[in-house]
């Protein structure tokens, strides 16, 4: 049985190239950094851009956001006085926008007190929110346990409240939390509801500590009953006061077309009331097409790296291939003598470059696969290895082969027979 | 069989050269290695060609193996004109119709015994399901049967030059090319491997041993002695296949 050509080929290329082992590995190694930095850097890259999107994502896509930025403080005011800082968004900016734009759906009024909240002996940081109904469906939040607030609770004023994961999970680690009082300040609120984690994963532990921020969540009007809109705080020699009506307001768009129009309208429309910047607007829909651009910019930088790092590896490859070829100028006249056709003397040396650059590439997917492993292991920054990055990887690696392979071994083909069985 | 093509009959040319010329361009000067010559190798014949070191010898066996081209005059070899022949199809007849023996062996050092007498099948287009069947028996025969898995550079000058013997009879060739065969030999081996020479030529294969030691001249049937490019002189000394000089 005589075995198929290209099986004998690459049998032979192997043996070749085991002749000498440490020049074969030496010259797989570009290869082998330029495929696996390929395949370790995208995992990076996407594991990255993967969680700022996710982050923007959970801003909501149709949504933009103005909140209120406590402007600078003047200098010329003396730290001793005791003043009232008022700043931010007003409620009728808030109706100005609800009225304005036939786009917008809906807006939510967000207000922020600042309030400890305690369960019994236990008390937490957390951000206490002050809002409609609607902010659930706005946010996309789903309900764990219990129900979110309801019209009727603003309409009753009622001293309910509905917990985030975090603050249920510290409070009642083992108990539903439905039921119990809370209290905010000094007041008691009963909780009516608990909120889904945000990105519902297993690896999410509960917080061990009081620092952590989890949200706690009052109807919009009740809060407003109890807390006003003044918030004392006391310090050492002074007493802040500020004065925000709406900390943030979320503004649902109708398409995700007119989420540019919308923004700008507000902007313009808070330009006009504002006297200073003591607002912000976001739109999540613009980050995210930031975040896609910095990601494409950031995989064109990692591709040239990549692709110059496979550029060098494959000239390395052709390098030792010619003087390959040279070396073996005495065989390749022996088989062309023995009936080797100059396509055979192609193949023969083309199957061994490229021999050469798959096993680098291949030892680089490997590697490549290891990296993003270890980084998100110890440097604890999420990578996502995508089932194309290895493929591509070793695809380019074996193209690296034949492209650097094809001239070595066209010189090696090209050798008169005569001239070549003379070589010593 | 007898196909006017290919194959040559008992008595039939297997290589003949009319008027062939090869001419070399060294620098300004004009070298004429083969000079007008005519030869004619005959099926079963074993021809030793003979001569100083420059008379052309060498360049008579690269043309005969279709690794060169004559300048003018035409070679054919089993009825086939080279000079209507590309590259590929004079590798293709190398494959087939030839076998080749070297002085320094010339084996593939990274292949095995078994697999450096196989090489010419390898390159044939359609090569012989008993491929390996008939290297075993060729190894068998060249005493090497236990040697099909060393590397030649395993084994002693002898037992590389027998190796090298199967490989060219590996395809069954019919003209055998023998380039200073024992050149590299101590006297012995050599005795040994022109003895083997003889045995095949019994068989009836046809052989040119390019050679300038009289010990392998006095075997053959037939003795080409050359000059200058050409052929100085023809002696027969024993006649093949009932044909008379």
């Amino acid at each position: 049985m005589i075995t198929h050509p290209l099986v004998r080929a690459v049998r032979t290329g192997v043996s070749s190239l085991l002749l000498h082992k440490l020049r074969s590995l030496l010259t797989t190694l570009g290869v082998l950094f330029g495929t696996s930095s390929v395949i370790a850097m995208l995992a990076i890259g996407e594991g990255a851009s993967y969680e700022a999107q996710e982050q923007i994502k959970l801003l909501g896509s149709q949504n933009v956001i103005l909140s209120s930025v406590k402007p600078p403080e003047d200098p010329n005011q003396g730290s001793q006085q005791i003043r009232v800082m008022s700043y931010g968004l007003t409620d009728e900016d808030f109706a100005r926008v609800t009225e304005t734009f036939p786009a917008v759906v809906r807006t939510v009024p967000v207000r922020e007190i600042q309030n400890e909240v305690r369960y019994r002996d236990r008390a937490l940081n957390a951000r206490v929110l002050a809002t409609t109904p609607e902010y659930q469906d706005v946010t996309g939040r789903l309900v764990w346990e219990g129900r979110f607030l309801t019209e009727q609770d603003q309409l009753s004023l009622n001293n309910v409240c509905v917990l985030g994961t975090e603050v249920a999970r510290y409070f009642f680690p083992l108990k539903p939390a439905v039921g119990k009082k809370i209290k905010v300040g000094g007041d008691y609120f009963t909780v009516v509801g608990t909120l889904a984690p945000r990105m519902p994963t297993a690896d999410n532990p509960a917080p061990a500590d009081a620092d952590v921020t989890g949200e706690v969540f009052l109807p919009f009007e009740t809060a407003k009953k109890w807390y006003g809109v003044l918030q004392v705080r006391q310090r050492a020699g002074s007493r802040d006061m500020t004065e925000v009506e709406l900390h943030e307001m979320i503004i649902e768009v109708d398409r995700a077309e007119n989420v540019e129009l919308v923004a700008d309208g507000a902007r313009q429309m808070l330009s006009q009331f504002h006297t200073s910047r003591d607002y912000e607007v976001l739109v999540p829909l613009e980050l995210l097409a930031r975040a896609e651009a910095t990601k494409r910019i950031f995989n064109i930088v990692l591709g040239s790296i990549a692709g110059i790092s496979l550029l060098v590896g494959g000239i390395g490859i052709m390098n030792v291939m010619l003087a390959t070829v040279t070396e073996r100028t005495r065989e390749i006249g022996i088989r062309r003598a023995l009936g080797a056709k100059r396509r055979h003397i192609i193949t023969q040396f083309l199957v061994e470059t490229v021999v050469l650059s798959v096993g680098g590439g291949l030892l680089g997917v490997a590697l490549g696969l290891l990296i993003p492993l270890l980084v998100e292991r110890f440097a604890e920054m999420r990578t996502i290895v995508t089932p194309t990055a290895p493929m591509l990887a070793f695809g380019i690696s074996a193209g690296v082969g034949v492209i650097f392979g094809l001239y070595p071994a066209w010189r090696a083909a090209g050798m008169d027979p005569v001239e070549a069985l003379r070589h010593e | 069989m007898n196909a006017p093509l290919g194959a040559a009959g008992p008595g039939d040319a297997v290589a003949d050269l009319a008027a062939v010329s090869r001419l070399y361009h060294m620098g300004t000067d004009e070298v004429r290695a083969l000079d007008g010559l005519d030869f004619c190798v005959r099926r079963g014949e074993y021809w030793s060609v003979m001569g100083p070191s420059g008379s052309g010898k060498s360049t008579l066996l690269n043309v005969m193996g279709c690794l060169d081209r004559p300048t003018s005059g035409t070679y054919r070899l089993v009825g086939y004109d080279v000079n209507d022949l590309d590259d590929d199809e004079l590798s293709g007849l190398r494959s087939i119709k030839l076998g080749f023996i070297f002085q320094s062996y010339n084996l593939i050092p990274q292949l095995n015994v078994l697999e450096n007498i196989m090489v010419p099948l390898f390159y044939q287009d359609s090569p012989p399901a008993a491929g390996e069947e008939t290297a075993r028996r060729l190894a068998a025969r060249m005493g090497l049967a236990d040697r099909l898995g060393h590397k030649p550079t395993e084994l002693s000058g002898g037992q590389q030059q027998r190796v090298a013997i199967a490989r060219a009879l590996v395809n069954d060739p019919e003209l055998i090319l023998a380039d200073e065969a024992t050149g590299n030999l101590d006297s012995r081996t050599a005795e040994e491997i022109l003895a083997l020479f003889d045995e095949l030529s019994r068989e009836g294969k046809t052989i040119v041993f390019v050679t300038h030691e009289s010990l392998v001249s006095d075997r053959a049937s037939h003795v080409l002695r050359m000059r200058d490019g050409r052929a100085e002189e023809v002696v027969v000394q024993r006649e093949v296949n009932g044909v008379r000089p």
